[in-house]
This record gives structure tokens, sequence and C-alpha cells, in this order.
């Protein structure tokens, strides 16, 4: 009977452990492949054809400025829309919205986070654009602008619910305390309860980048996929064309082992060193915030 | 003198928990007032009604006038954020605000708009003093406040109360969670403090009530018992149910 218990213990166990290093080895899998795949393009295409602002493949013009900026551009945008809705969203949800509104608030929002995002870029193509288009006097409607304000949206929803569990982790003895000092409301907000949850709102925007800056489908549809250096501050109103975009839109159509194969990987590469970038800054600021915590109380 | 007069307060939560049956109680100025009974006497919810922190929380029905200084606090015209100034609150678990012990001092005059740093500095010396604290902290002002002891963290926030110089402080069982050498500080610093300000207490124990209080008013299941002056209550209490949970019968 317990030799039987210790079997099974013994192997639950090392069941749980192996799926856990599964994901280790999986993103490390995906990282050599893309390192193998990608790798060549540095030998095979100069680096000032590489950095260069052309990107015309078929003239073997492989210039990844202009995708990187669009990238940026598009994502910045949609950062600067998705940070402080998504937050005084996430405040509201929180703090001010009586019990019944934000039973209803939350599941709405992480509803909004399941859309899929060819349904947003639909609805972008068509009501989107075209009101930019006549609203703002544009020879088209397909711009960075249009795919910021998508990209926003569908940032919202994750740091709006992550950010909202860490307004809602925070002791309501610390609003209490503010009150009975005479804190209104909006004090108590700004001056106690965010800053309580400071690390948890600041992985709500990361998330929120990491999901911006990855995300194809929306952008594709909606940024007119013109690569153009976008650095001036009228590129934002023009079409632009991200990586992730570009590299959806031509893997499909490159001869396995080409150059433009290689480079579509080198991009690849580069946007998962971003992700990577955004999320250890994140992972950095929280493990931080934990030290701190942990030294402060011990 | 009364500074707070209770007319028949009833008050019910949402959940239907613990709540208030028609209480009636006035409360003395410069002076230690001691509410006690079991848990769920409705004691807590009595404090929290004086500063309308119960504002904030789900309640159901409420009924009756407290009156301070002759205003009813319980309508729903007057300012509650110069309610709050003017009647403090020290809370059970010790909360510094996440900041250093100086910024939890200064937090709640710079919310009234105090901006001159040569007051701030006086007030954070004078009620660091009253809450016989400032001999420990005077040379890590900028010290985070939650690194200090609990002890120390529970005058940091009655010192937080005193800045405001309100002139009723509200302490729910504000040594419940503190050593014994602490619980004595904060005891005499209250003993210090009635002389003037108005104190209204929850013990943590009966001990502490028998202790503290210049007059006590006895709760049970919501309703006012027995109130009178502490000493007469603690040594020939009148109503049977006050001598059981004195004794320890009960409770």
């Amino acid at each position: 009977m317990e030799k039987s218990l210790n079997w099974r213990e013994f192997i639950i166990t090392r069941a749980i452990k192996a799926s856990g290093y599964s994901a280790i080895v999986f993103v490390a899998l995906i990282f050599f492949f893309l390192i193998r795949e990608g790798a060549p393009t540095l030998g095979e295409v100069d680096l000032s054809t590489l950095l260069n602002v052309r990107w015309y493949p078929i003239e073997d013009m492989f210039g990844i400025l202009p995708l990187i900026t669009g990238s940026l551009v598009v994502t910045i945008g949609a950062m600067l829309i998705a940070f402080p809705l998504g937050i005084g969203t996430a405040v509201y949800i929180a703090e001010i919205a009586p019990r019944w509104m934000r039973e209803i608030l939350k599941p709405l929002v992480e509803l909004l986070g399941g859309l899929p995002s060819v349904v947003l870029g639909f609805l972008g193509i068509l009501l989107v654009s075209p009101f930019l288009r006549v609203f703002l006097d544009l020879p088209t409607g397909l711009t960075a602008f249009t795919g910021s304000l998508l990209l926003g949206g569908i940032a919202v929803p994750t740091i709006v619910s992550v950010a909202e569990d860490a307004l809602d982790a925070v002791p309501r003895a610390y609003r209490e305390g503010a009150w009975a000092l005479g804190a209104t409301r909006w004090q108590t907000i700004w001056r106690v309860t965010l800053p309580a949850a400071k690390s948890g709102v600041l992985t709500a925007v990361m998330l929120g980048i990491g999901r911006a800056i990855g995300e194809t489908m929306t952008v594709m549809m909606v940024t007119g996929n013109a690569p153009v250096l976008a650095i001036k501050l009228g590129s934002l109103f023009s079409p632009v064309r991200t990586m992730t975009a570009t590299i959806a839109a031509e893997m499909g159509e490159v001869a396995n082992g080409s150059v433009h194969y290689h480079t579509l990987f080198f991009i690849g590469m580069v946007l998962f060193l971003i992700s990577l970038g955004v999320n250890i800054a994140a992972s950095s600021v929280v493990f931080r915030a934990k030290k701190r915590a942990e030294r402060i109380l011990s | 003198m009364n500074k707070i007069i209770i007319e028949s307060l009833s008050l019910q939560y949402s959940d239907g928990t613990e709540s208030l049956r028609d209480v009636s109680l006035d409360i003395r100025q410069n002076a230690v007032t001691v509410l006690f009974g079991p848990a769920g006497g409705g004691k807590s919810t009595l404090l929290r009604c004086l500063n309308r922190l119960n504002d904030l929380t789900e309640v159901k029905s409420s009924a009756g006038r407290i009156l301070i200084d002759g205003e009813n606090i319980l309508d729903p015209q007057i300012d509650v954020i110069a309610l709050r100034r003017k009647v403090g609150m020290v809370f059970a678990r010790p909360v510094p605000l996440p900041m250093s012990i100086r910024e939890n001092i200064i937090y709640g005059l710079e919310l009234a708009g105090e901006k001159r740093r040569a007051k701030l500095d006086e007030a954070v010396e004078r009620s660091l003093k009253l809450a016989a604290l400032w001999d420990e902290v005077k040379d890590r002002l900028d010290a985070p406040a939650i690194a200090l002891s609990g002890g120390q963290q529970q005058r940091v926030c009655l010192a937080r109360v005193l800045a405001l110089q309100p002139e009723i402080i509200l302490l729910d069982e504000p040594t419940s969670g503190l050593d014994p050498i602490s619980t004595g500080k904060v005891e005499a610093a209250l003993q210090e403090l009635k002389k003037d300000y108005t104190i209204v207490l929850v013990p943590h124990s009966v001990q502490q009530a028998g202790r503290t209080a210049d007059y006590a008013a006895f709760f049970l299941q919501g309703e006012l018992v027995e109130y009178g002056e502490g000493k007469s209550i603690f040594t020939a209490p009148k109503e049977k149910k006050t001598e059981d949970y004195i004794t320890g019968r009960f409770g």
C-alpha cells in the first residue's frame, strides 16, 4: 500500500516537473530555430543594406529599418491610447464602481480581450479607416494611427485585467487609513492605492506593450503595409508596415532557404528580442519591488 | 461637558451582520470613553459612524442622530472631509501608508493644503512626541514606516492622527497586535492626550477597559446594556449581563 502510494507520488512529481521544464525547452528550441534560420542573413546581406530604409525584397533590398520604425510607431501610439484608458478603467472598476457595475464590467472587459483580432481588423477596415479618412481628410484611412487605435483596443483588456487585480489586492486598511485622515477619494487613489499597487500596474503596462508589439492580424489589415521609414511626426497619419505584418504577408511566398526567407527569420529574431526585452524589464521591476518588500519585512 | 451626543442610533449592514439597535449615548469631553463587550456587539460600527467611515461600506439602513458640538454629522449635507479631520481614527492593525515616517505624518496636513516646510516639521516633532515615539525615530524620519516594529507603527498611526490636531480621537482596538510594553506606552500616551482631546476607545480586553476608562459603555449584540463611570461599572455593575462579562463568565 505504502509502496504504491510512493510510486504514484514519484510519477506525479516527475510529470509536473517535466511539464514545467518543457516550457523552457520549447522557448529554447524556438529561439534556436529562429537563429538557425535567421542568422545566415548576416552573411548574405550587407549590414549597410540591412540597416537601410528600403524594403524591396524582389530587388534584393532588405532594409529593415522601416519595418522596425513601423512597429515602434504603431506600438507607441497604441500605448499612448491604451495606457490612460486601461489604467483609468482599472481604477474605475476597482475603486469607484458600485459592486453591481463591477460585476458587469470586469467580465465584459475580459470578453473584449478574447475578441479575435481579425474581427477587430475587419471593423477597422469597414468603420474606423473610412471614418478617419473623411474626418482627418487623409488620402487613405489605412495609417499607423488606425493601427494604433485598434491595437490600443486590443491592449486595453490586458492592462485592465492585470491592473485591476493589483489594485484589488491593496489592503482595504490602506484606503480606510487615508479616508480617516480626510483624504478625498481621488487623493486616496492617486497617493495611496496606485503607489501601493505600483508593481502590478507596471506589469500590466508591460504586458500590454508585449501584446501590442506582437499583434499581427489587425495591423496587417489596417496599416496600409507600405514599408516607409516612419520617423517624421506626420508618419503617424500615413501608411506603415510592421515587422509582424511583413512576416505574415511574405512568409507564404518565399523560396525556402533563399536570402529573403532568411531575412524574414531575422526579423522574427529582432521581434523576439524586443519581446524578451520588454518581458525582462517587466519582471525586473516586479522582482525589485518584491525584494524591497522582503527586505523591509525581514 | 458632552462632546458627542448619540440619539437612538440604529444601523444595519447589507449582509445583515453586525448592527446597532437604538443606541443613545453621551460622550464627555476631555475623557476616555471605552466601548467594550464581546465581538459583534456593534462597537466598531459605532466608532465608524462617528467619522462617517461607514459611508464607504454597504449599509442597508440607518436611523437616529449623532451630534458633535451640536451639529448632526449624519446629515448628508455636511462636509465629510472636514469631519474626518476633526475626528481622527486609529485602527486595530497598524497601517502605515506606503511612505516614509515623515510623509506618513504630514500626509493628512498636505491633503489639507499645508505646504510650509517649517509648519510640517514642527507638526512631525510635536505629534511624534505626543505619541511617545519621537526619541525612537527622530534619527530616521525618512525610513519607510513599514520598517518599524508593530508597536512603533501603531504609534506612527496615532501621531499621523494627532498631526491634524483633531478634537476627537477614535481608537479601534489600537493595541490588539502589540506586546505589553508597547501597549503600556500607547495607554500612557492616551492618559496624557485626554487633557486636550476627547477619546473614544474600543479596548481589546476587559483588563484594558478597566485600566483606561473614565466612562465605559457595555455593548451586547448591537444594544447598549449599561453606561456609566468606569470605576462604578468595573467594580459594581448594575446589570447582570455586564457583571457576567466582566467576571469572565462569557465573552
